[in-house]
């Protein structure tokens, strides 16, 4: 399992390298291809649209300041030329690139920049991501309704911008590339009003040409496109409605291109093991932790040795058979691909009997009962299952209670309602690549609220002020210093034992032998589940 | 006529709006809290009270329930919490694709149903007899879900003859239409054997073969006609059927309609979609329970309207 993962990390470095830049400046543009999503397309408008589906294609049609390398988690400017940090880090300034034009033919300048941020953050948006503009300054007054307009943001003439911040925010530049932060045309969305996501206008790779509702989507290339070369198709159609099932079968008989929900769990075996179809299979690591919570503020989890003896008493590698292996250990909060793991922490260990005797020192040498929420779709319950036994192995009688989605993740937002619960199927993954983005909502004294995502309660004011000293540190020379802040606190964290870190999903596609571009593109960390833009058709090369 | 019409409108109604009351009120129970799907994860708890307050979930539930009639008789099904598209476009986008399934359907049950009721009547208690009717109790139990997922894989992955789901041209039809209209084929089998039995019995019947008429004659002008007629009447019961079928089916073959669009929304919870199929399927069964009533009278007169 170790060595599987070895070798993804490995690609995902190595993508960055002189072949990755070589495969695409060589690639002739044209061409198509088809995929495939079981559910429909909710909404393209880049301020709401927050799902596994709309995340790429939102990147395709639209740009913001910011981006990322191909594959990788590297920041690069967008349509930003180039940007300068005052020297307290709380001053950026933006110079546009110039010529950049919307697909209704306007130029985009520094007016857009500001529509759209004031735009994501105005309540009556209802965006989904307007929490992630909290360090401009005049947030807090667009937040209560009462400004129309961030004061933080000035528009300098029309290809400069100033974004002023209420306090030194080092992960600002990610949040220039998310896509709440993509830039919109005023007049645009302002025909369409509320339907604006049915009709996107941007000045992305790819623009939407037809839409036809529960059926399909076709984006056609932008031949205006700022950035040269790109995209390299002519047309992408998204066909909705097939179960990944259906879309795997008609991967293989060439009637698709890209299975866009991955290939089934029930297909895995199947599938990776065909000579005809294994080598266009694609692994990739992505920014996601399975884990478990522990209510702390609960008896008995309020008691530190019950939470570590319960990390001791969980068999991850079981847990990662019961998926067939597509997934690897974890033994701490971060992902590895994510800056600030320490790859040296070795976690508790998997220890039935020492997890008992701490139970035992605890004060419950019996165990005790309890109840372990999980949303309700395979394989989440049988996972559960596998916990199950291994609390029983050391006394804890723990009964499932297997809900729809939303209705685990309100018992979670619920001060005494979830003792444990297993994160599968509604774990978090990071919007962005940066370690504070596994802290605030999740691990953090913010999050710990009615209906927040802190399912187990954990509220360590001393980390959050670490945390808040660490994203002070703007400067980009103490990169490292900040990396190694977050990595203890995360390490200190594993201390208190609110979470049982169980495993880090790798994630598996597949690919149409009539598609070209490496691997990393068709499993990128960011622009998931695939960067489109750069996918190139062999039928034309 | 015109009256028992009038009557029967109005109660239906009646049925849809305690339909409507019921669902909105198993809707509210259900601790979903849609604010927080749209405040998203990383949201405040003052975004999402703000939201609550837009939405006008914060007020009690008979407010909320009279602004949904309210906006129900301007024709305004709501927003989607999740697509956040108009609840009606997004059904009557899926709509033709709903309806031709089920015409489909019913001619392919009709076509079967009444073929094999009919040989297993005319051959009745032979082997053939007995294998057909083995056959319809299977269509009958067989989970769709099953059905419709072996059809795809032999026809359409194995042997070819069929897309691999989808949707646009007569040949995507077929597979789903048959899943559905098999279970129809099952009852309208031994509808169909038990009415021809009772028609083969009548004194007319026995009078047509003493005049010495061909025997296929007699099965086609005088026997299956008015065999068939009662069961006829039945496709108006059948419309309300459909309506649990299609969930599954048009999920399995990427049927765009609006069963697709219901399970989709039941497994994200997005209440204003769910709340708006339902409604128009309750529609559709009580409009099909009231159509059945008016045929019934017209193909035998002995039932009268009261």
């Amino acid at each position: 399992m170790r060595k599987t993962f070895l070798t993804s990390v490995l690609a995902l470095g190595t993508a960055v390298g002189p072949a990755l830049a070589q495969d695409f400046t060589e690639a002739k543009q044209g061409g198509s291809m088809i995929v495939t999503y079981k559910d429909d397309v909710s909404t393209l408008d880049p301020a709401i649209g927050y799902d596994w589906q709309n995340w790429s294609m939102i990147k395709s049609l639209f740009d913001g300041l910011m981006d990322y390398e191909p594959g990788t988690t590297v920041l690069k400017k967008d349509l930003a030329e180039d940007y300068t940090i005052s020297e307290d880090g709380t001053v950026y300034t933006f110079k546009l690139r110039e010529g950049v034009k919307f697909h209704n033919g306007r130029e985009m300048t520094a007016e857009d920049v500001k529509y759209s941020l004031d735009r994501v953050t105005n309540p009556e948006t209802q965006s989904p991501g307007a929490g992630f503009f909290g360090s401009i300054e005049g947030y807090d007054a667009m937040a209560a309704g009462e400004a129309d307009s961030l004061s933080g943001v000035t528009v300098i003439d029309p290809y400069t911008v100033e974004i002023k911040l209420s306090r030194p925010d080092a992960t600002f530049l990610h949040v220039m590339a998310i896509n709440f932060s993509s830039i919109v045309p005023k007049e645009v969305v302002e025909e369409f009003g509320p339907d604006f996501g049915k009709n996107p206008v941007g000045t992305g790779a790819f623009y939407l040409e037809d839409w036809t509702l529960g059926q399909s989507l076709t984006f056609a290339r932008n031949t205006d496109y700022w950035n040269e070369g790109l995209p390299k198709l002519d047309q992408i159609t998204f066909e909705i409605g097939l179960e990944p099932i259906v879309a795997l079968l008609r991967l293989q008989q060439g009637q698709a291109d890209i299975p866009g929900d991955g290939i089934p769990p029930a297909k895995f075996l199947e599938v990776t093991e065909d000579p005809a179809f294994k080598d266009f299979v694609i692994e990739g690591g992505q920014l996601h932790t399975g884990y478990i919570t522990m209510n702390v503020n609960m008896p008995p989890f309020d008691n530190v040795k019950v939470r570590q003896a319960v990390n001791m008493a969980i068999n991850k590698d079981r847990a990662v058979r019961i998926i067939n292996g597509r997934a690897v250990p974890a033994n701490q909060p971060l992902p590895p691909t994510m800056p600030g793991y320490a790859p040296d922490y070795e976690g508790y260990p998997y220890d039935p009997e020492a997890a008992k005797a701490l139970l035992a020192e605890a004060g419950f040498p019996d165990g005790f009962e309890t109840e372990l929420y999980v949303y309700n779709t395979d394989p989440n319950p049988r996972i559960a299952q596998s916990f199950q036994q291994d609390l029983a192995a050391i006394g804890i009688k723990a009964e499932i209670r297997s809900l729809a989605q939303a209705n685990v993740i309100a018992a979670g937002g619920e001060p005494d309602q979830a003792p444990m619960i297993w994160s599968g199927g509604m774990a978090w993954i990071a919007d962005f690549p940066d370690p504070s983005n596994f802290y605030g909502p999740i691990l953090g004294c913010d999050g710990a609220v009615q209906g927040g995502w802190n399912w187990s309660w954990y509220c360590n004011e001393e980390l959050d002020a670490a945390a808040d000293a660490a994203d002070a540190m703007t400067d980009p020379a103490m990169a490292e210093e900040r990396e190694a802040a977050w990595r203890d606190i995360y390490l200190k964290i594993m201390e208190d034992a609110p979470w049982v870190p169980v495993f880090n999903e790798q994630r598996f596609t597949m690919r149409s032998a009539k598609l070209g571009g490496p691997d990393s593109i068709f499993v990128d960390p960011v622009h998931v589940p695939v960067n489109y833009d750069f996918v190139y058709s062999t039928d034309v090369q | 006529m015109g009256a028992y019409v009038v009557r029967r409108l109005g109660e239906s109604l009646l049925i849809l709006l305690g339909i409507s009351l019921v669902t909105f009120a198993l809707l509210y129970l259900v601790p979903a809290d849609p604010e927080r799907q749209i405040a998203g994860r990383s949201a405040t708890a003052e975004t999402v009270a703000n939201i609550r307050a837009q939405l006008g979930l914060d007020q009690p539930f008979h407010i909320q329930y009279a602004r949904y009639l309210g906006n129900l008789l301007q024709g305004d099904l709501g927003r989607s919490y999740l697509q956040r598209t108009e609840v009606s476009e997004l059904i009557a986008a899926r709509m033709p694709a709903t309806l031709l399934l089920m015409l489909a359907a019913i001619v392919v049950e009709l076509i079967l149903g009444l073929t094999i009721g009919a040989i297993a009547a005319l051959k009745r208690n032979s082997a053939v007899d007995q294998s057909l009717m083995v056959f319809s109790f299977v269509t009958i139990s067989a989970p769709q879900f099953v059905v419709g997922i072996l059809l795809l894989y032999v026809f359409a992955v194995q042997l070819g003859w069929f897309p691999i789901g989808g949707y646009g041209t007569l040949a995507h039809l077929v597979l789903p239409a048959i899943t559905i209209g098999l279970l129809g084929t099952g009852w309208y089998s031994r509808m169909m054997r038990s009415s021809m039995i009772d028609v083969l019995a009548q004194d007319y019947v026995r009078t047509a073969r003493a005049k010495g008429l061909g025997k296929l004659r007699i099965i086609f002008r005088h026997v299956a006609p008015n065999a068939i007629l009662p069961i006829i009447a039945m496709i108006g019961i059948d419309i309300g059927l459909f309506m649990s079928g299609i969930v599954v089916v048009e999920s399995v073959f990427g049927w765009p309609g609006i069963g697709q669009l219901a399970w989709q929304a039941i497994q994200r919870v997005d209440i204003p979609i769910i709340m708006g199929v339902t409604l128009v399927s309750a529609c559709f069964i009580v409009l099909g329970n009231l159509l059945a009533d008016l045929i019934a009278p017209l193909v035998d007169p002995r039932i009268k309207l009261k």
